[in-house]
């Protein structure tokens, strides 16, 4: 077996065990979409885009009472290192379930009854913990389409690789570790919208892995925000001294 | 204005603590004011709202709205207004209580295809909306340019009390009229209508810059614009 942690108790990648992989957000990437976002997460590169709030097609589909909320994860033939069939897989499909099982709660799909919204998310190139940073650019796309939201989304992973409790796992701790804990958070609210585990781990460590991601979670969040703020404002400060003529009027 | 905050916010951000009436893109929680929207909170008089800055047009009910005949049938117009639901316009709002499919060809007066100008007539949760033509100014659309921008920036080309409008319009000599689904109507002399919609493009893409009014008039005055 390889080994994940080395003497100095740097993993394969060179970063320390609560230390998260490089990561890199955009927000409004495709022009065609209602909303869009970017994210490179270590090697992960994904793009997610809102389309909707729109009619329903089947209409039957359609909810009397709130917007139907429709979700595709999709990993790109080229995405792996050995090619992968295009075809929907069983993994992508409870991916796709629980992504939408975590951004429902933060959408307030009350508001655009009978109504679609769909999110699809594909990914370009895979490493470890894509859910994570699909849902954290679900999000920032969701959020860019000006739908209406409780909270934001963030999730990070936290896992187990030799006997350590580690943030962010790549691809390799994910394949050779023993356990992965994916956390998503509304950070605002404080609760949290998804939480799975994968492999075993004592009690104890769940509570680490649990805070750990956290820590990950609260970190990427601040630069969603600074992601949006910085798109639709350009610069990262309030206005407080913006001058008075140029805010909005009511009507005609 | 005085006492009134504003600060840039995302969906869930906390933009208050305590008791204030709710405006429009907030909602609350144990009272703490939330955004629910990416835009700029305000805070005045009591009350917290958020100015959007992104997202598609919910009608109301007496907004102007501008959009295309798509379908008929018997009794209604279908029309695309650019939002997340078809409008309605029912034959009898157009022929009068007394329309009858049998004398009255629905043809006659609009067609697939025809720009109306029209008001939300009525629109609630359980019903797509509907449209009433009859006023001042409502009605088939038969020439002019048409112009669509984001939804969300249509209070910043009216401009308070229409300000930025009476710019535009003094400036390239023509008349302008604009849906709050964000369809613009342009209507005047050629070269008018070309500087006019760079104006509105300007305006749209720097709505939440200040001194966007000295911006539009150096586009205006400036030659030709473009």
């Amino acid at each position: 077996m390889t080994t994940l942690i080395n003497e100095e108790g740097l993993r394969v990648d060179g970063r320390r065990i609560d230390q998260l992989r490089p990561f890199k957000l955009e927000v409004g990437v495709l022009r065609n979409a209602d909303g869009s976002a970017y994210i490179e997460m270590g090697k992960n590169k994904i793009v997610a885009a809102v389309y909707g709030p729109k009619e329903v097609h089947p209409k039957h589909q359609t909810l009397p009472d709130k917007c139907l909320l429709r979700c595709r994860y999709h990993m790109s033939p080229f995405s792996t290192d050995t090619r992968k069939n295009p075809a929907p897989s069983r993994r992508e499909i409870e991916i796709s379930k629980i992504l939408r099982e975590a951004l429902e709660p933060a959408l307030i799909l009350g508001d655009y009854p009978r109504t679609a919204i769909d999110v699809y998310i594909e990914v370009l190139q895979s490493d470890g913990g894509s859910r994570c940073a699909s849902l954290t650019a679900a999000a920032l796309a969701l959020a860019d389409a000006g739908i209406n939201m409780r909270d934001l989304v963030v999730a990070c992973a936290a896992g187990k690789i030799e006997g350590k409790i580690v943030l962010d796992l790549n691809d390799a701790e994910d394949k050779e570790g023993e356990a992965d804990v994916p956390v998503a958070i509304m950070p605002n609210l404080n609760q949290v919208t998804l939480l799975q585990l994968d492999g075993t781990v004592t009690r104890e460590e769940f509570k680490t892995a649990f805070e750990l991601a956290l820590q990950g979670c609260k970190t990427l969040y601040d630069a969603q925000r600074a992601t949006l703020i910085t798109k639709y404002f350009g610069k990262a400060e309030p206005p407080q001294q913006e001058a008075q003529e140029s805010q909005e009027s009511q009507e005609e | 204005m005085p006492g009134i905050i504003r600060k840039y916010v995302v969906p869930g951000e906390l933009i208050v603590d305590g008791k204030y009436r709710l405006g429009a893109n907030v909602y609350a929680s144990q009272d703490k004011v939330y955004s629910t929207r990416v835009g700029l909170a305000e805070i005045s008089r009591g009350e917290v709202r958020v100015i959007p800055l992104s997202g598609s047009y919910i009608p109301r009910v007496d907004d102007f709205v501008i959009g295309k005949i798509k379908d008929y049938s018997a009794f209604a117009w279908e029309v695309d207004i650019a939002s997340c639901f078809y409008a309605y316009l029912p034959a009898q709002a157009v022929f009068g209580r007394d329309y009858s499919p049998a004398q009255d060809s629905m043809l006659d007066r609009f067609k697939i295809g025809d720009m109306v100008a029209a008001k939300i007539a009525a629109f609630d949760r359980t019903r797509d909306p509907l449209l009433s033509v009859s006023g001042p100014g409502l009605g088939l659309i038969n020439r002019g340019e048409i112009v669509k921008i984001m939804p969300t920036k249509v209070p910043r080309l009216i401009g308070k009390k229409g300000s930025m409008i009476k710019t535009v319009e003094a400036g390239t000599s023509c008349r302008l009229s604009i849906g709050q689904n964000g369809i613009i109507v342009v209507n005047g002399p050629p070269d008018g209508i070309a500087k006019a919609v760079n104006a509105i493009r300007l305006i749209e893409e720097e709505a939440h810059t200040a001194d966007l009014t000295q911006k539009v008039e150096a586009l205006l005055t400036g030659s030709g614009g473009a």
